[in-house]
């Protein structure tokens, strides 16, 4: 009953989504306002229709219903309630599911909020948000139903997957689809104004706040994934350049692209037709991430099952590609300019230098993760492209990137700002190398390694120095450092915003650099009561206990002490999981994290293990704990930067009188 | 006869001592080498397991992993090269499941000639793009100190076609800053 209420929902939602584009469409033709409004009433509800949906299919796990397919995948009676509730994006169906409730949620918000302010956007807007609508209701509706029935009802379900029972992972898709359908709501506001010629700033101060919010969530989604793989997965790492994990970092790389960009086009009025571009780059790649995720075209370890999705989804991005290109084309006269760049030292300069190194990063992560379809296209072989091929290829720009964060603040716009750049550069690139030579003196002898810290460190004290200057400034007029600090904060988010996040990445960089050139590894068996060594570190293997956890679990956990320089600092109590219904194992690590390194200890179960000998294979990760505190400096900082800003509203509300005077288009 | 009687016996006594001493070295060379895991993973690390979802052989949990894993060490323990042991696995099961492809066929194209003619392409289009929009004109002369911002470029100042227009933008631009 609950389950055919979620499901007519559907189809009603798919049904209104057609309605609000032909709506908004004849509307807009006919010049009758009404039928407009009517589209975006539609949206709203939408957004109401696919909320049952969701409650419905929530109500349907809590209450064990397993004559339900997908309950009985992801569910089980011993489930606690929390995990049950996160069920609903546990599996297939119902991801997409919930990908729908987000985007209905994006959509009708999007359209609510810019009403008023963005008139002749709206029925554009309107028919391109529902184009999007329309496709992935569809999905939902005819193909991957979430409200399939089962013919014999089991009496117990699947449970869910074991990985995805943590903390992490159920955090970790909500934000990557937070971000994803973010970025929709752009590409939306751009096609629309495409659609209706209004091509200056407006469509890009209006959804400003999108760009950067979506931006944010993909970001701390990414960020999350990695910390879940470090925490749960128990491979060592925090990122292996999957297949899965590169398609959500390529909309994040456009997107970052298209953020800097933007500001040229603000600044200068140029690079519209690049912003174009990046904006439907960014949506394509989107779409194309979620494809790459669902349709299992490329083996991964997140895959989900292989489906009929894959033919759609490349119908549809073909097909969005195709009315961006035609729409682009169209107005292709609207989108020149008469600006030039002046200097290849001035800001504008410095923005491209970053695209270019952003897309060209971009590339290669596009050729080497697409590289095992082709190859299999060619050869007939699947090949795999490993973390040493990617950090090869992308390290040096990478080391680029960071070094242009730290200069680009130097740069003016309009002129050549070589000379100031070469008089601020001298004393922090002094201390950097000071700092490197220290590091050298430690007997830190890669070059590879040098060279990174270098930039780091010369970055980091430019951008650090920004802060310093514009506060002393303040300070001048009689303010504390205290106030001058918030004020100069409040009054340039964007700014400084942007700049904190710069210092949340070098951070960031600091332990990349660490743990991925200096980390050391062995794998033992151990007697209980052996000892092995690594680095400046012994541990002793005590025990090994198997017990009954909660769920369907059985727990065996070893008990390990560690000694740093001789003395006992902590016990781990690294474990493996077995849940029971569907033997399926997980391996657990325990770490002692200091601000230096982490000391991680894995249960290798796939070697027998008695309660007195086990194998353990251990990590020193020099520096990681600097990613985490880099990615919440990270955090603070878009925060800081997507602030609502009473002075931004003034500009924005000046639209009005832009419009009022007619723009000369 | 008895004297070459003497002679076979001796030197079938020697052949069989230098011959219980070679393999005697040979069995140590197998015997006494053992291989720890650190080893085995060094190599396991860099070849994908050949069924599996994207899995190295080093982390992956399956038996058909554990015994490609054992296959490495007994090779370690026989002597085999590190190279050896990755070429044994891309003749088996092709190029495709080492980390690090060989620089040969598609492999090759795709992730080291192409990343690299991509973006030397990259920079060509780049450069023309910057030349061509620069414009020869020196610089006007501007302030270059801390409040040039507030100088007036060239093509702003030039009569807009709604000059109210123009000074709004310009204000709106400054106030940005």
């Amino acid at each position: 009953m609950i389950a055919n209420i979620g499901y007519i929902a559907l189809v009603l939602a798919f049904l209104s989504a057609i309605y609000s584009a032909v709506a908004a469409w004849y509307g807009n033709r006919t010049g009758k306002p009404a039928w407009v409004e009517s589209a975006r009433n539609a949206t709203i509800a939408i957004f109401f229709l696919i909320l049952l949906a969701c409650v419905a299919l929530i109500i349907s796990i809590l209450q064990d219903d397993y004559s339900i397919e997908y309950v009985w995948r992801v569910s089980s009676r011993e489930m606690p309630t929390y995990l049950k509730v996160t069920a609903l994006w546990g599996g297939q169906a119902g991801s997409l599911l919930f990908w729908n409730f987000l985007l209905g949620t994006f959509t009708a918000a999007s359209m609510v909020i810019n009403w008023k302010k963005q008139m002749e956007f709206m029925p554009y807007a309107l028919i391109v948000a529902s184009m999007t609508q329309i496709f992935f209701l569809f999905l939902v509706v005819f193909i991957e139903n979430p409200f399939t029935r089962l013919d014999v009802i089991p009496p117990d379900g699947n449970g869910l997957n074991p990985l995805l029972r943590h903390p992490g992972m159920i955090i970790h898709p909500p934000m990557l689809y937070l971000g994803f359908v973010g970025f929709t709501i752009p590409y939306t506001f751009a096609m629309a104004a495409l659609m209706s010629n209004r091509l200056d700033d407006t469509w890009i101060t209006s959804t400003r706040r999108w760009t950067l919010v979506a931006w944010l969530f993909l970001s701390m989604g990414l960020i999350l994934g990695g910390r879940w793989a470090y925490d749960v997965l128990g491979w060592g790492g925090y990122w292996g350049w999957d297949p899965v994990e590169n398609a959500s970092l390529m909309p994040w790389l456009a997107g970052t692209a298209f953020l800097h960009s933007v500001m040229i086009q603000e600044k200068r009025d140029m690079f519209k037709m690049w912003n174009m571009f990046l904006v439907i780059l960014t949506y394509s790649l989107v779409i194309l991430g979620t494809f790459v995720v669902r349709s299992g075209v490329i083996s991964s370890v997140h895959s989900f099952a292989q489906s009929a999705i894959g033919p759609l989804f490349f119908a549809f991005i073909s097909i969005m590609f195709i009315f961006s290109a035609y729409w682009v084309s169209k107005r292709r006269s609207s989108l020149t300019t008469d600006n030039h760049i002046r200097s290849f030292f001035s800001r504008e300069a410095a923005f491209l230098y970053n695209n270019f190194l952003i897309i060209a990063i971009l590339a290669i992560v596009f050729l080497f993760t697409y590289y095992p379809i082709i190859s299999e296209l060619f050869t007939g072989e699947k090949g795999f492209v490993g973390p040493p091929v990617y950090e090869r290829a992308l390290a040096p720009l990478f080391a680029l990137l960071l070094l242009l964060m730290g200069v680009a603040p130097l740069t003016m716009w309009y002129r050549s700002s070589l000379k100031r750049i070469e008089m601020s550069i001298r004393w922090p690139a002094l201390v950097a190398t000071i700092f490197v030579a220290v590091l050298f003196a430690f007997g830190v002898r890669s070059w590879g390694a040098l060279l990174g810290f270098w930039i780091v460190g010369f970055s980091g004290i430019l951008t650090i120095l920004e802060f310093w200057k514009g506060t002393r400034a303040r300070m001048r007029r009689g303010e504390n450092a205290g106030s001058a600090l918030t004020s100069l904060l409040s009054r340039n988010r964007r700014r400084y915003g942007g700049y904190w996040i710069h210092i949340g990445v070098l951070v960031m960089a600091f332990g990349i650099i660490g743990t991925e050139l200096f980390q050391q590894q062995t794998q033992i068996r151990l007697q209980s009561g052996e000892s092995v060594s690594l680095g400046n570190y012994e541990m002793v293997f005590n025990q090994v206990e198997r017990y009954p956890g909660p769920d369907d679990l059985v727990i065996t956990e070893a008990t390990v002490d560690v000694y740093q320089n001789g003395e006992l600092v902590r016990t781990l109590h690294p474990r493996t999981e077995l849940y029971t219904r569907t033997m399926q194992p997980m391996t657990i690590p325990n770490a002692r994290s200091t601000i230096s390194e982490d000391f991680y200890v894995l249960l290798v179960d796939w070697e027998p293990v008695s309660p007195d000998e086990a194998t353990f294979r251990i990590f020193l990760n020099p520096l990681i704990n600097w990613i985490w505190a880099g990615a919440i400096i990270f955090a603070i900082g878009t925060l800081i930067a997507a602030w609502p800003d009473k002075r931004e509203e003034y500009i924005v509300s000046t639209e009005l009188v832009r419009n009022a005077l007619g723009t000369a288009d | 006869m008895r004297k070459n009687n003497r002679l076979l016996q001796m030197f079938l006594i020697v052949l069989v001592l230098a011959l219980s001493a070679v393999s005697a070295v040979a069995q140590d060379d197998s015997q006494n080498r053992t291989v720890t895991d650190d080893e085995v993973n060094e190599i396991a690390r860099d070849v994908y397991c050949p069924v599996c979802e994207n899995t190295p052989l080093d982390v992956c949990q399956t038996q058909a992993c554990a015994d490609w894993r054992e296959l490495i060490r007994t090779k370690l323990a026989s002597g085999e090269s590190k190279q050896d042991i990755f070429d044994y696995f891309a003749r088996q099961y092709g190029d495709g499941v080492l980390a690090n492809p060989p620089r040969r066929g598609v492999s090759l194209v795709m992730l080291w000639v192409l990343p690299v003619v991509l973006i030397l392409l990259g920079l060509l289009l780049f450069s023309r793009y910057m030349r061509g929009l620069r414009v020869s004109e020196p610089d006007t002369a501007v302030a270059s100190g801390p409040n040039s911002a507030m100088t007036i470029p060239p093509e702003v100042s030039q009569p807009a076609p709604d000059d109210y227009l123009a000074r709004v933008e310009k204000e709106l631009k400054r106030t940005d800053e």
